[in-house]
């Protein structure tokens, strides 16, 4: 045990004296879920608008007003024929032309029923969709309140139902996704690096002559970064959550359980890459290309799995980080408990156990 | 001559797939005998001393160090050796100080005896500013001697020294030398592999292994006398061509 104590006491030399190593643990968690929160999202701010009001009545009034006073929306223009329209999209400042019926107000009290026509440019298919339900979000918005009033309903007769995430906010996305990314590259890339690097200057072979054996090296390797992986984890569902108001609906301790679970998936990856790797570089290439790569385009992070062709579909299914992201997201999003995500932690489970049991086997070759 | 052997060497085999590395070779080395253990690039030296030093399982054959069989109790064979290897093997990020405390420690020693220990070896290689430097921050010559003593901090029966000298000046490596003497003569056994013939002259006992076998066995002096020559660098020169 002391000698586990002091073998770990250098792993955090090693760690706190490598400026790298100190950025890759701190400050890429910080730079990224900002980058991801504010700069990189799906979220729209400021869209310039075009109106068409055919109408122009108290009722429309209102509605623009309330559109004007939204950070989304800034309205550019107003036109006054659909003759315009073209034009204005062609100039490409205007994302999106609203067109209130004539006689709105009118038709909502009589009818009960008044129509508005969203027309978005939809180059850039997401802030289309995006910009669409903004604009049905207000208009529903309105019609609640004007009903609060009124006994006969009036109806706006926008259908879209957004679940989890009602304002469609993108760091709902992002926050499990980036953690994601950091306890992978922590966990696997850091771990990788630090045993390879071992190798590289021959201390491995010093350490493998003495009589500390060679399971306690790794674990003693391995044991540091669990306890950064998991500051880490911390910092950023803090960030998440203080910045940007992301929720926790689920047991914090399920979250940090599940989270704990998917750290030694990561690790055991980490020790399977060192065995085949003999420099650090090789260790960071194949860290790079074979885990960060996949963790970001087939992990459903950032392209939903539900859209890729069938054989990527399938493929998904193979890395770890896909089960871990919709176990994170069903916890902090939806509130759930573990006899919903018991499978995912199975499967994940699993994928641990078979990781390490491969490293193990490779390990003793080696030695032999 | 009744010396006690503490390396007993037994028909010991490596190969790997159909290259044999080491062919069946036998040697005995003495308690506190300096034994120079040669050999060209690729002769096997290296893969011959990892198998004494229990980090490659021999193919076929025994070896016994310290009176542990090398097979067996590997373990055992491990807490009596020290070794040093010719990339110096300290890290570099940390500072001397916690260097010797983390040897120190993966050998079982006691803090007590680390801070001994320690405070003993700042004395002795008069490393007083340098104690809290790192150790990258150190010339070669001194990392080199730091290693050395690093290897001897458990107080091992035979250190084990891989290419100790390489890439060190000629001043340094008297120096090392030196120290090396004054260890052996407190009764540890020292092996050693080397390239440099001159420092074969310092060895009591060398051997020279060639293509994998050991072709010659004994006392530079005697080497010399059987082959007829001035220098250690003849008789491998002389030995190295036989062969082919």
């Amino acid at each position: 045990m002391k000698r586990f104590i002091g073998f770990v006491t250098k792993e955090f030399y090693h760690i706190l004296r490598d400026k790298r190593s100190m950025f890759i643990l701190f400050g890429m968690p910080i730079i990224q879920i900002m980058l991801f929160g504010f700069a990189i999202t799906n979220e729209i701010n400021n869209v310039n608008i075009a109106i068409l009001d055919l109408s122009k009545d108290n009722e429309t009034h209102k509605i623009i007003d309330k559109i004007n006073a939204s950070p989304h929306f800034k309205i550019e223009q107003e036109i006054s024929s659909e003759n315009q329209i073209e034009a204005v999209f062609k100039k490409g400042k205007v994302k999106s032309v609203l067109i209130f019926e004539n006689e709105f107000a009118k038709k909502l009290q009589t009818q009960k029923l008044a129509k508005v026509q969203v027309i978005t440019d939809a180059t850039d298919p997401n802030i289309a969709n995006t910009i669409t339900n903004y604009v049905n979000a207000i208009l529903q918005n309105h019609v609640q309140e004007i009903n609060k009033k009124n006994t006969p309903l009036y109806q706006i007769q926008t259908q879209t139902q957004l679940f989890y995430n009602p304002e469609l906010k993108s760091v709902f996305t992002f926050v499990p996704g980036v953690m994601t990314i950091i306890l992978m590259l922590v966990s696997a890339m850091m771990t990788s690096i630090s045993i390879t690097r071992e190798k590289e200057l021959g201390t491995m072979e010093v350490l493998l002559v003495s009589p500390i054996n060679a399971f306690q090296v790794i674990v003693g390797k391995v044991f540091p970064y669990v306890f950064l992986s998991i500051i880490n984890a911390t910092v950023i569902v803090l960030l998440g959550y203080f910045v940007f108001g992301m929720p926790i609906m689920g047991n914090v301790f399920l979250l940090a359980a599940e989270s704990v679970l998917f750290i030694i998936t990561a690790l055991s990856l980490g020790i399977l890459i060192s065995t085949i790797a003999n420099s650090q570089q090789t260790a960071m290439m194949l860290s790079l290309m074979g885990l960060m790569l996949p963790v970001i385009l087939l992990s459903g992070f950032i392209f939903p799995i539900s859209s890729m062709p069938l054989p990527l579909q399938i493929i998904s299914n193979i890395i770890p980080a896909k089960w871990f992201i919709i176990i994170i997201k069903a916890i902090m999003l939806k509130g759930a408990t573990f006899d919903l995500i018991w499978k995912e932690t199975l499967i994940l489970f699993g994928m641990t156990s078979f990781f390490i049991a491969l490293s193990i086997k490779k390990y003793k070759i080696r030695l032999e | 001559m009744t010396e006690e052997k503490i390396i007993s060497v037994n028909n010991l085999t490596k190969s790997f797939g159909n290259f044999t590395a080491v062919d069946s070779i036998s040697f005995n080395v003495n308690k506190g005998e300096i034994f120079g253990f040669l050999g060209a690039n690729g002769a096997g030296k290296t893969t011959a001393m990892k198998m004494l030093i229990g980090i490659s399982k021999p193919t076929s054959g025994e070896a016994s160090v310290a009176g542990h069989d090398i097979k067996i109790n590997t373990e055992l064979v491990k807490k009596s050796i020290g070794y040093m290897s010719q990339k110096f093997s300290l890290y570099d990020d940390l500072t001397v100080r916690e260097n010797i405390t983390f040897f120190g420690g993966i050998y079982g020693l006691t803090r007590n005896e680390i801070k001994t220990k320690t405070a003993l070896l700042v004395e002795k290689l008069n490393l007083h500013e340098m104690a809290n430097q790192l150790v990258g921050s150190l010339p070669l010559g001194w990392k080199q001697k730091l290693s050395f003593s690093v290897a001897l901090l458990h107080e091992p029966k035979i250190v084990f020294l891989d290419e100790p000298t390489g890439g060190v000046d000629p001043i340094t490596r008297r120096q090392f030398w030196e120290m090396i003497y004054a260890e052996a003569h407190k009764g540890t056994t020292i092996f050693v592999t080397t390239h440099y013939m001159d420092e074969a002259e310092y060895c009591d006992r060398v051997s020279i292994m060639v293509d994998g076998k050991i072709e010659a066995l004994d006392s530079p002096k005697n080497l010399k006398k059987l082959y007829n020559v001035t220098s250690m660098n003849e008789v491998f020169l002389k030995l190295a061509r036989n062969i082919e």
